[in-house]
């Protein structure tokens, strides 16, 4: 490739640096601590957004106690990967006028953490808000089968890890 | 099996005063796993060839296999750099196959996602395309703004990367309180930001040297091999799907096509900064309308489970890489038939060979930088 004709001008700026003096002023301009974007990660958690979809949870109603799932099955239909699994029982109770009546019943529900991509199709289709993808997002664990949350640990979460120096 | 053209032997080795090189699949530059077989005389590339498929998760027949609401977080994994855009031209395409109308609110909002995902792929481009010269500060300072970007994402969708954007028939979310201060925020500190990187590199006599007049791909080149995005742009070829083919509301913004005059590396850099300005100003335009249709749907009509008509469709969008297309094929069941994707990537990674021939080594990681490839895309 030819080289480009210069005027003085140019060759001087050339010959003193300037094109990269430039540059290195915008750098340097930078180096003020001010201008730090760094998040000092494990000591400092940071603050994810409201509609994160992290780790899931299984609520329960916070007046009775008793688990929001209605065991109707949508969240393990609408899962593209298909790693949920909700066990149902028919169960028969008495209910305050004296009559037998029969009703679905949540029997065991697992979630599969490995094989999940996280996109959040199980909450948008529960009519009871019962399976929920939190802001947790620190999922690691040492035993892969520790992947699979039971029932139990869907409803108590992961153990947070406490990070000091 | 796909096999590569040329056969490296023990003869050959010895007998040729060529010298066959493998440059990946484990190579920082090749922005993935791209084998890349490079036949040198000297520093000298004679001849390349390109060994794609490390990344194949064959995504085109889980596509088969799943439903069309079950498919939408699959192609978050396409372009993974470039999810929105991906999920775009996904729902877009069913949509028209199934003739479902989106209001008109949620396709300002489209509008805007998929720009400024579009600066966020194009920033990241920079800096990584910068960092393979040998530019590291740039790679920072990109990150730093792709950051913004990534928060409004995490707000807006609940994920950074891997978004699951849009719905068929509209939007999943309405916009959130704060959504247009933290978007008119970035809008405002994008033109002065990119400004500073043009004042590094734009005079920078390294990243000249690096770039100007490396990898040229004149007009008729590019349109031949089928090139698109960008790169074609930087060719002289005034081709954008945006204007060619409106797709959302893209006939109703005003905006330019920047391209380049030589179709080399550097022009593709300048094309790529101003397409990032142009970006700017579309998003800017749609938040003035989406003002006025605030309190609005952005969930259209959708039957509980889609089944579309028989018949096919094809559809695509400019996505930052190029021309992505979607060929869907609908045999009036809740499965498609068959789902071909036209990877911009895969097809524009073709004209890597035509470029590096006569270059150097060094430049086949400037080139293949320059192209703005994304492995998850051109394997699939």
């Amino acid at each position: 490739m030819a080289e480009p004709r210069r005027n003085w001008k140019q060759v001087l700026s050339r010959f003193l640096l300037l094109d990269l003096i430039k540059g290195l002023l915008v750098t340097f301009k930078y180096q003020a601590p001010k201008h730090c974007y760094t998040e000092q990660y494990p000591l400092v958690r940071p603050r994810v957004a409201e509609r994160f979809r992290g780790a899931p949870r299984l609520n329960r109603d916070p007046e009775t106690g008793e688990s929001l799932c209605i065991a109707c099955n949508l969240c393990a239909v609408a899962c593209p990967e298909d790693l949920i699994t909700v066990v149902e029982a028919i169960r028969e109770y008495v209910d305050h006028e004296g009559k037998t009546k029969k009703k679905r019943v949540l029997v065991d529900y697992t979630y599969d953490t490995s094989r999940c991509m996280f996109c959040g199709h199980c909450q948008d289709v529960c009519p009871t808000y019962a399976i929920e993808l939190t802001q947790e997002f620190e999922l690691a664990i040492y035993r892969r089968r520790d992947f699979v949350w039971s029932w139990e640990m869907l409803e108590k979460g992961i153990e947070q890890p406490l990070y000091t120096r | 099996m796909h096999k590569p053209e040329i056969a490296i032997t023990r003869e050959r080795l010895l007998a040729a005063r060529e010298m066959v090189l493998n440059m990946g699949p484990q190579h920082p530059s090749t922005h993935g796993v791209l084998r890349v077989i490079l036949k040198l005389d000297g520093e000298t590339v004679i001849d390349l060839d390109c060994d794609i498929g490390y990344l194949h998760r064959g995504v085109e027949k889980i596509c088969e296999n799943r439903t069309y609401v079950h498919i939408e977080p699959y192609f978050d994994r396409l372009d993974y750099v470039a999810a929105v855009s991906n999920d775009l031209c996904y729902v877009e395409t069913v949509e028209k196959i199934a003739g479902i109308e989106v209001p008109e609110k949620a396709r300002y909002i489209r509008v805007i996602l998929t720009e400024l995902q579009r600066i966020a792929s194009h920033l990241l481009w920079l800096g990584t395309h910068a960092m393979d010269i040998g530019a590291v500060t740039i790679f920072l300072y990109a990150f730093r703004e792709r950051e913004e970007i990534l928060k409004i994402f995490e707000n807006y969708f609940g994920a950074r990367l891997t978004a699951n954007a849009f719905r068929i028939g509209g939007l999943q979310y309405d916009i959130y309180d704060g959504f247009e201060e933290q978007v008119r925020a970035f809008c405002r500190i994008l033109p002065e930001r990119l400004k500073e990187y043009e004042t590094i590199l734009n005079e920078n006599r390294i990243w000249l040297q690096r770039t100007v007049g490396i990898g040229i791909l004149t007009a008729e080149e590019a349109k031949d091999l089928g090139v698109t995005g960008p790169v074609l742009r930087a060719s002289g070829v005034k081709w954008d799907i945006r204007k060619a083919f409106p797709y959302e509301v893209y006939d109703q913004v005003e905006f330019e096509i920047p391209v380049g005059e030589n179709g080399d590396t550097y022009d593709r850099y300048l094309v790529r900064m101003e397409e990032m300005r142009q970006s700017r100003l579309i998003i800017l335009q749609c938040l003035d309308t989406l003002r006025k249709l605030h309190p609005g749907p952005v969930m259209g009509k959708v039957p509980k489970i889609i089944r579309p008509p028989v018949g096919e469709v094809y559809h695509s969008i400019e996505s930052p890489k190029g021309e992505l297309g979607i060929y869907l094929v609908s045999n009036g069941t809740s499965f498609p038939e068959r789902l071909r994707i036209r990877p911009p990537s895969l097809i524009n990674l073709q004209a890597l060979k035509k470029m590096a021939i006569g270059h150097l080594v060094a430049d086949v990681v400037a080139l293949i930088g320059s192209i703005d490839i994304v492995l998850g895309e051109v394997d699939r």
